[in-house]
């Protein structure tokens, strides 16, 4: 038997490493013979930490879930020592279709091996399409395989990833580097530290084939420093692929040779831009600059370079082992293959979900993602981060392609979606988004450094009811320079999520504006709180009231002093009767 | 490649921890950002003396080694507690009330973002996203001992956290 702890980045917050030490303890008292391993992340974030426990052919396993290390003795003594599993603990079949329901080829592996042990990824095929790769097909094969597959670029602007390969190629030059993308800097999306975490031999993989394609003998990953695990497993990975010689000289004894090496980003958003990310590598402020020149024909240290995403390099040795026509075969005539989606926010059952391109927003957000918390209403779900946009309510049936996604305003970007229900106010979100976009404009253009800045002002003094009569119209005014005006990818999507938030919900801008209201209850400025008449009399939110703003007798109705009240909620979070609303 | 650096120097002395670092990466072009990340991992920040003695070693103006350490999020040029806070505000940590944790923090413990305790026990630093977005809201806490990430926070269990870290210490 062997029991196996998700160890992802989400499963240790919750508390896995706590649950493995119980495992080991309780085994060790029962003097069991059961192997403890460990896996990256399962994708079910929501319901961490999990537990496998395999049985002794190691192909069947009970999946345990949200086992805090109260639970592990039960397990091992009923399951484990037993040959009983404990039921009450198990995956229920509504949270198994979770899973169930998605098309797995990035993802392939996440959950299912060990990502410290590259024994477990041959076992499930690894290399096996850099062997093919290296021994059998040309550059141009490999090209032409990719170009079959349709394959985009999972990064954010979907650019056909045979085209910059081939690009990369037939530039002259005995020295090309290839880049990894993984500085996800998309505030909620976490798909490629998933990735790295669960399976970084796919990664290295598939930079190994693209390196080969493009004629690289040297790759870099550019990982963001906010993701040490991630870093910690891709270092492992490498070495341990050196070790067996798929990294290094003479691949598989084809008289291909490359290496890998990782550079940690240090935090910036616009490093994400090619260009910039380049200055990054180079040691400089990770300023982009204009194209072309493009990274293909003169890039890090001005030599071909080739930039693709984490996911993107993942898909491809699926794509070299099952054949390109397949990966096509999956999603729509345009936006083949599948997409790692991060569903997080107000959502049941937030985690990654990967399915073909093509399925209808609803199906993930309801179908996988088991709709909203609490069961509220669902009001739109935020794309693409900050240089994406929100979808609403009203267009929950758009297909997930780059090309309707586009349509509404926002864009597929790096796969981050962030649920909102009634409650989020979405002139917050705008400004919440302006601010990102503020803080991590580089500087370098007028429009994009002090536009945003001006945006941000402007939205700001919305939510503190402070909006003037045209202010909606500066903004769109602002937003169209802003676009205009810039050079990199960041300025020119920064007003995004503002101008989408205008299109779909302008009723609410008007209305912070011109009623001083805010429909979703959530600007502190712009609300009041309010003891019903169904106030007990219990003191319990006179005595937790900071400012002695709440007065009232014993047993008897109490009140709020409006110019006292500094709005802090803690009168509302106290009540146990449900006598403290929000107004 | 045989050119020393900092040979005789004083300072290297002074920054003896870093010296290896130097040794490895103070010739080879692009490296200024591997330098900066091993430094502040030694000292915790970035100080005009460590800044100065760099640009020594590899011949990079301390103007320029300023302009990049002040570039990105990561680099501190002022010292901070043992703990460091990482609370996040990442898309979805903002939509599940990371501001009201942010508040609470900072009037637990009295300080505002990029702020230490005077008892330098804890910094506070907002961070833009730590990638546990389905556990949100979040926070990670860097300490000798490692980084602990705390998921699903709450006011209660934000302070309860603090509490039990200050005690340690």
């Amino acid at each position: 038997m062997k029991v196996v702890i998700g160890q992802g980045s989400c499963g240790i917050a919750t508390g896995a490493k706590k649950t493995e030490a119980e495992f080991r303890k309780q085994i060790a008292e029962h003097n069991l013979d059961v192997c403890i391993d460990f896996t990256g992340c399962v994708g079910t974030c929501y319901l961490e930490p999990i537990v496998d426990v395999y049985d002794d052919n190691g192909k069947n396993f009970t999946r345990y879930i949200m086992v805090q290390p109260e639970k592990v003795e039960k397990i091992v003594t009923e399951h484990l020592a037993g040959g009983k599993p404990v039921e009450e603990y198990s995956i229920t079949d509504e949270d198994k279709q979770f899973i169930d329901k998605q098309k797995r080829v990035v993802l392939r592996n996440c959950g299912l091996i060990n990502p410290e042990n590259i024994d477990e990824y041959l076992e499930v095929g690894g290399y096996e399409a850099t062997k093919k790769v290296v021994k059998t097909m040309s550059p141009d094969d490999v090209i032409a395989e990719i170009k079959l597959s349709g394959l985009r670029g999972r990064g954010g602007a979907g650019f056909p990833t045979w085209f910059k390969w081939n690009a990369a190629k037939n530039n002259p030059g005995s020295e090309k580097y290839i880049v990894c993308n993984a500085d996800e800097g998309d505030p909620g999306a976490f798909m490629d530290r998933s990735v790295l975490e669960g399976d970084p031999h796919a990664v290295i993989e598939g930079m190994i084939i693209g390196g080969y394609a493009m004629g690289a003998t040297e790759g870099i990953i550019y990982c963001r420093a906010e993701y040490p695990l991630a870093i910690k497993r891709l270092e492992n990975a490498m070495s341990q692929a050196r070790e067996r010689g798929y990294l290094g000289k003479d691949i598989f004894g084809s008289g291909f040779d490359f290496d890998l090496r990782i550079k940690a980003g240090a935090g910036a958003f616009v490093c994400g831009e090619e260009t910039a990310l380049i200055a990054s590598l180079e040691g400089e402020r990770g300023m982009p600059r204009l194209k072309p020149p493009f990274p293909a024909q003169k890039g890090f240290w001005q030599k071909p370079t080739n930039i693709n995403n984490v996911e993107t390099f993942a898909n491809v040795p699926w794509i070299i082992v099952n054949g390109g026509k397949a990966f096509g075969s999956m999603g729509t005539e345009k936006s083949n293959g599948t997409k790692v989606f991060a569903l997080a926010g107000k959502i049941k059952k937030g985690g990654l979900v990967e399915v073909p391109m093509g399925l209808p927003l609803k199906d993930v957000i309801f179908g996988i993602g088991g709709g909203i918390k609490q069961d509220k209403k669902f009001k739109a779900v935020q794309m693409g981060g900050p240089s994406g946009g929100c979808i609403p309510d009203k267009l929950i049936d758009t297909p997930v392609t780059y090309e309707d996604i586009n349509k509404t305003g926002a864009i597929v970007g790096s796969g981050g979606m962030i649920v909102m229900d009634e409650n989020t106010c979405m002139v917050d979100m705008a400004r919440y988004f302006l601010d990102f976009t503020k803080k991590e404009s580089c500087g370098k253009c007028n429009y994009c450094r002090v536009g945003t800045k001006r945006m941000l002002e402007i939205l700001e003094r919305i939510t503190q009811g402070k909006g003037k009569d045209g202010d909606i119209e500066l903004l769109e005014e602002l937003a169209g320079k802003i676009k205009d005006g810039s050079m990199c990818g960041l300025g020119q999507t920064a007003p995004n999520p503002v101008l989408t938030t205008l299109k779909y919900f302008r009723n609410e801008y008007e209305d912070h504006i011109y009623n001083h209201k805010c429909t979703a209850k959530s600007c502190k400025a712009l609300i009041h709180y309010f003891i019903k008449d169904t106030c007990v009399g219990c003191t319990a939110c006179a005595r937790k009231c900071p400012v002695d703003a709440i007065s009232g007798e014993v047993k008897g109705q109490h009140v709020i002093d409006q110019d006292k009240c500094i709005k802090c909620g803690k009168c509302e979070e106290t009540c146990r009767f449900a006598s403290v609303v929000r107004e | 490649m045989s050119k020393k650096c900092c040979c005789g120097n004083e300072k290297t002395d002074q920054f003896k921890e870093l010296a290896p670092t130097m040794e490895k990466y103070a010739n080879t072009p692009g490296s200024l950002i591997t330098i900066l990340q091993k430094a502040q991992e030694i000292y915790g920040y970035l100080s005009i003396d460590v800044i100065n003695y760099i640009s020594d070693c590899t011949g990079i103006k301390p103007a320029k080694i300023y302009g990049v350490a002040t570039f990105y999020a990561q680099f501190r040029l002022q010292p901070i507690g043992k703990n460091l806070i990482m609370l996040c505000q990442g898309t979805a940590c903002h939509v599940n009330g990371s501001e009201q944790i942010e508040e609470s923090v900072c009037e637990y413990l009295d300080i505002k973002d990029g702020e230490t305790t005077p008892d330098g026990i804890f910094t506070l630093n907002n961070v833009a996203c730590l990638g546990c977005c389905s556990l949100a809201p979040v926070m990670m806490v860097r300490s000798s001992a490692g980084d602990e990430t705390y998921g699903n926070l709450t006011k209660e269990k934000v302070t309860k956290i603090l509490d039990e870290i200050r005690a340690r210490e």
